[in-house]
């Protein structure tokens, strides 16, 4: 574990050692607007580290050993909820998968006795999930254990975000033919981006939005009027579009989200066939895209509804580089949140990333 | 009869003087000591001599008005005793400055039968303030069949309303109107169009959308104010508009007025100084219903007092227990707190804009005539502060300034929203019946 020689102070291997900014302090990761853009870049560049870690022989460090992580998910969530933990795991934390549906809560547990006990047994990290906005924040209100926000209700996703943004850098990196770490987050300023689908449901879209205009794209939202938010009053956002057509020529990266089927019920949309037929990337739709723009997706996807089944199997779709990224930007929250509380001892394990597989992974 | 029962409990008249305030009330506003003497006010005069054995109430730097008369209060008794019950609520509003308050009807069973409401009014006898009783306008306020209005009103009641839930059924409120115009009662509507509410926990606006809450539309209000206007024109029945948030329903209100139709509307003080941005933390403590509206809202809200489109300001004082407070937004029940702070807030939301006096006549003796409790309809309620008239008296310091302490209010519950804020202005005594129920901001039992 002792690094051979003076540690380089960032896993990015450059040596400004700097205080760790704000929502270090704050312990918590419950919005975008915890990170700021310095934030936000700081998650990237930490996560270039654990890509490469991903990429090694035995893809795991000891930077959280023992330290433990909770899953605490009261919502049905099986990619999200196996990523954070691989996360946890391949940086040595301790995983208590905990599961609200199918527990106590059902028994008539509150949700605060119910994240006190678990609490109890000694956490360093709750990993969130929960059907209702704010629940990750009241979490935060009861526990002294860092608190992840990994989906509540319509809020915030911050995580989902964080990976979507890396997955543009790298893209972009490599299209430049430059390394990801030298890249920073310039390319950002003026991306164009769309943001498609179910915007006023979707947590996954608020979080995009506060993340891309952070770092200086140009988000659009296209949407259906039943399923834009009521407001937009403060969003980050150029425009609202009901034009798919008239958007998809102009744009970086076309993000589409996942159209909760059960909208298309009557209520919110008179069938899901009309919402496809005017905002589903359809192959033809696809053609209108820009040479070379990017088709996102947070998953799971509905073919043939938001998505055709060939384009999400198009080059320009990322969404299983999207999911593959999800592993490293959620260690990299993970260890930004926890790794750096035993003082001393991240730098060492900054050292490890740096120089080859950890010892005993 | 409890009138008299109470005489003959003490035999020892008591005999209260207040001294060195200035009198507010509907006559207006004048320098005089109270003289008060079994249970009626004796003398009003200046620089008073103080007789042996009365109890003296310094009200220097004081207003002395007519105890405040709250439109609208969740007493929680029957069925909802760990949050509230009547003489837990009674407390904490002779510790407001009320004299009496208005039970609302959600109870466990609903106040729709004559036996829910005589429990009530019996448990309200030996309470620190006079407990009025409104009934349920349907069975169960399921908003479906007609609740025994005539019994009800036998036995005194004189305000009916489903409140937690507007009548959703235009035919049923038409019935429910022209049934209480033969009554001679009211009818109080909690204003919301469950299409367009159900499933919201916040006011639908920027915040909402922001924080991913479902919101509630300020038109969900708007759309049964303004049906109930025309309910109100079709019928000629009284309609009283409960808990008003949005500045589209004082519009409809004033139209109304102008038009001379027979609606009155009250607003809460909650309402009148708080918005939506509250909930920015998630905390539920301020989610209530109607909910926290816009800075536009709430200065409509204060216009509305100012220009008499509002005739009171009700506390609709909910009290719940921490378990019911602390989940999730779209969880947690909706309401807060309000009898023991309603005086601070109001004071402070509504004047220096409006005189002492106008803030007093929304918070006792306008709303005295509306629940049918003013001294004028046979009741003892609202004053005004003259010889011969039931002491029902409240003093009230406008310049004390007080932390909010919720382990320290009267109320079973702790739900209040203003938790560790400094408030200006403070109830100082009340006098209820002749007796001095509150004495330097304490209850005396």
């Amino acid at each position: 574990m002792t690094p051979p020689s003076p540690p380089p102070a960032s896993p990015t291997g450059s040596d400004d050692l700097k205080p760790p900014p704000a929502w270090h302090a704050g312990r918590h990761l419950l919005s975008v607007t915890d990170l700021g853009a310095e934030g936000i870049e700081e998650v990237l560049r930490v996560s270039d580290a654990f890509v490469e870690v991903a990429s090694r022989p035995i893809p795991k460090v000891p930077a959280l050993r023992g330290r433990t992580v909770v899953t605490l998910f009261a919502e049905e969530s099986t990619r999200t909820r196996l990523s954070f933990e691989t996360a946890a795991k391949r940086l040595s934390a301790d995983v208590l998968s905990f599961s609200l549906a199918s527990s106590s809560v059902k028994k008539g547990e509150s949700l605060r006795d119910t994240v006190e006990t678990v609490a109890a047994m000694g956490v360093d990290a709750f990993v969130v999930r929960h059907s209702s906005a704010g629940a990750a924040a009241q979490v935060a209100r009861w526990v002294d254990a860092a608190v992840i926000n990994a989906g509540d209700g319509w809020h915030e996703h911050p995580t989902q975000a964080l990976l979507d943004c890396y997955t543009i850098r790298q893209v972009l990196a490599e299209r430049a033919g430059r390394a990801v770490s030298d890249v920073g987050v310039k390319d950002f300023v003026g991306l164009r981006v769309a943001i498609v689908g179910d915007i006023a449901h979707s947590r996954v879209a608020r979080s995009g939005v506060l993340a891309l205009s952070a770092l200086g794209a140009e988000v659009t939202l296209v949407a259906p009027g039943s399923l834009v938010p009521p407001s937009l009053e403060g969003w980050p956002v150029t425009g609202v579009s009901h034009d798919l057509d008239a958007v998809l020529p102009h744009v970086d990266v076309c993000y589409l989200l996942r159209l909760q089927t059960e909208r298309g019920a009557g209520s919110f949309l008179p069938s899901i066939r009309e919402y496809t037929a005017d905002y589903g990337l359809t192959a033809r739709r696809a053609g209108l895209l820009a040479e070379g723009a990017l088709v996102m997706h947070p998953g799971p996807m509905n073919r043939g509804v938001e998505i055709a089944d060939e384009v999400a199997d198009l080059p320009r779709s990322l969404v299983l580089r999207q999911v593959a990224n999800g592993v490293a930007v959620r260690m990299a929250v993970l260890f930004l949140l926890l790794g750096q509380v035993v003082g001393g001892d991240a730098a060492g394990v900054v050292a490890d990333l740096g120089h080859g597989p950890a010892g005993d992974g | 009869m409890a009138e008299r029962r109470r005489k003959m409990l003490s035999p020892q008249r008591p005999v209260v003087v207040i001294r060195g305030g200035t009198v507010v009330d509907e006559t207006g506003e004048r320098r005089a000591d109270v003289l008060i003497d079994d249970g009626r006010v004796a003398a009003v005069v200046e620089d008073l001599d103080v007789p042996a054995k009365a109890t003296v109430l310094d009200a220097g730097g004081c207003l002395v008005t007519p105890g405040l008369v709250d439109l609208h209060t969740h007493l929680r008794q029957p069925g909802g005793e760990e949050a509230e019950t009547v003489e837990t609520a009674s407390r904490a509003a002779a510790l407001g400055g009320y004299t009496a308050v208005l039970a609302m009807p959600n109870t466990n069973p609903t106040i729709d039968n004559a036996a829910v409401a005589r429990e009530v009014l019996a448990l309200g006898e030996t309470a620190l303030c006079r407990v009025a009783v409104a009934g349920a306008i349907t069975v169960g306020r399921a908003g479906s069949c007609l609740a025994p209005m005539g019994e009800l009103a036998a036995l005194g009641v004189r305000m009916f309303t489903d409140d937690g839930t507007g009548v959703q059924d235009a035919g049923v409120m038409r019935r429910a109107l022209e049934y209480a115009r033969g009554l001679g009662v009211t009818l109080g509507q909690h204003c919301e169009d469950a299409t367009l509410a159900d499933g919201g926990h916040m006011h639908e606006g920027a915040w909402s959308s922001r924080l991913g809450v479902p919101g509630v539309p300020a038109a969900a209000e708007e759309l049964m104010v303004a049906r109930d206007i025309m309910l109100a024109r079709l019928t000629g029945g009284r309609v009283h508009f409960l808990h008003l948030s949005t500045a589209g329903s004082v519009a409809l209100v004033a139209r109304a007025k102008a038009e001379g139709l027979a609606v009155t509307a009250e607003v809460a003080p909650h309402h009148l100084a708080l918005t939506d941005g509250e909930l920015a933390g998630y905390d539920a403590v301020f989610k209530v219903n109607p909910p926290l509206r816009t800075d536009a809202d709430v200065a409509a809200l204060r216009a509305g007092c100012a220009a008499g489109t509002v005739d009171a300001v009700a506390t609709d004082h909910a009290p719940h227990p921490p378990e019911s407070k602390e989940g999730p937004l779209d969880v947690a029940a909706p309401g807060m707190l309000g009898l023991e702070t309603a005086v601070a807030v109001t004071l402070d939301a509504l004047s220096p804009a409006m005189s002492f006096g106008a803030v007093m006549a929304l918070m006792s003796w306008r709303p005295a005539r509306i629940a049918g409790l003013g001294v004028d309809q046979g009741g003892d309620q609202g004053g005004p502060i003259a010889v011969d008239m039931p002491a029902n008296i409240c003093v009230i310091d406008p310049t004390e300034r007080w932390e909010v302490d919720p382990e320290r209010l009267a109320s079973r519950s702790r739900n209040t929203p203003w938790a560790g804020r400094m408030l200006t202005g403070k109830v100082r005594h009340t006098v209820y019946r002749g007796e001095a129920v509150v004495v330097d901001a304490k209850a005396q039992r």
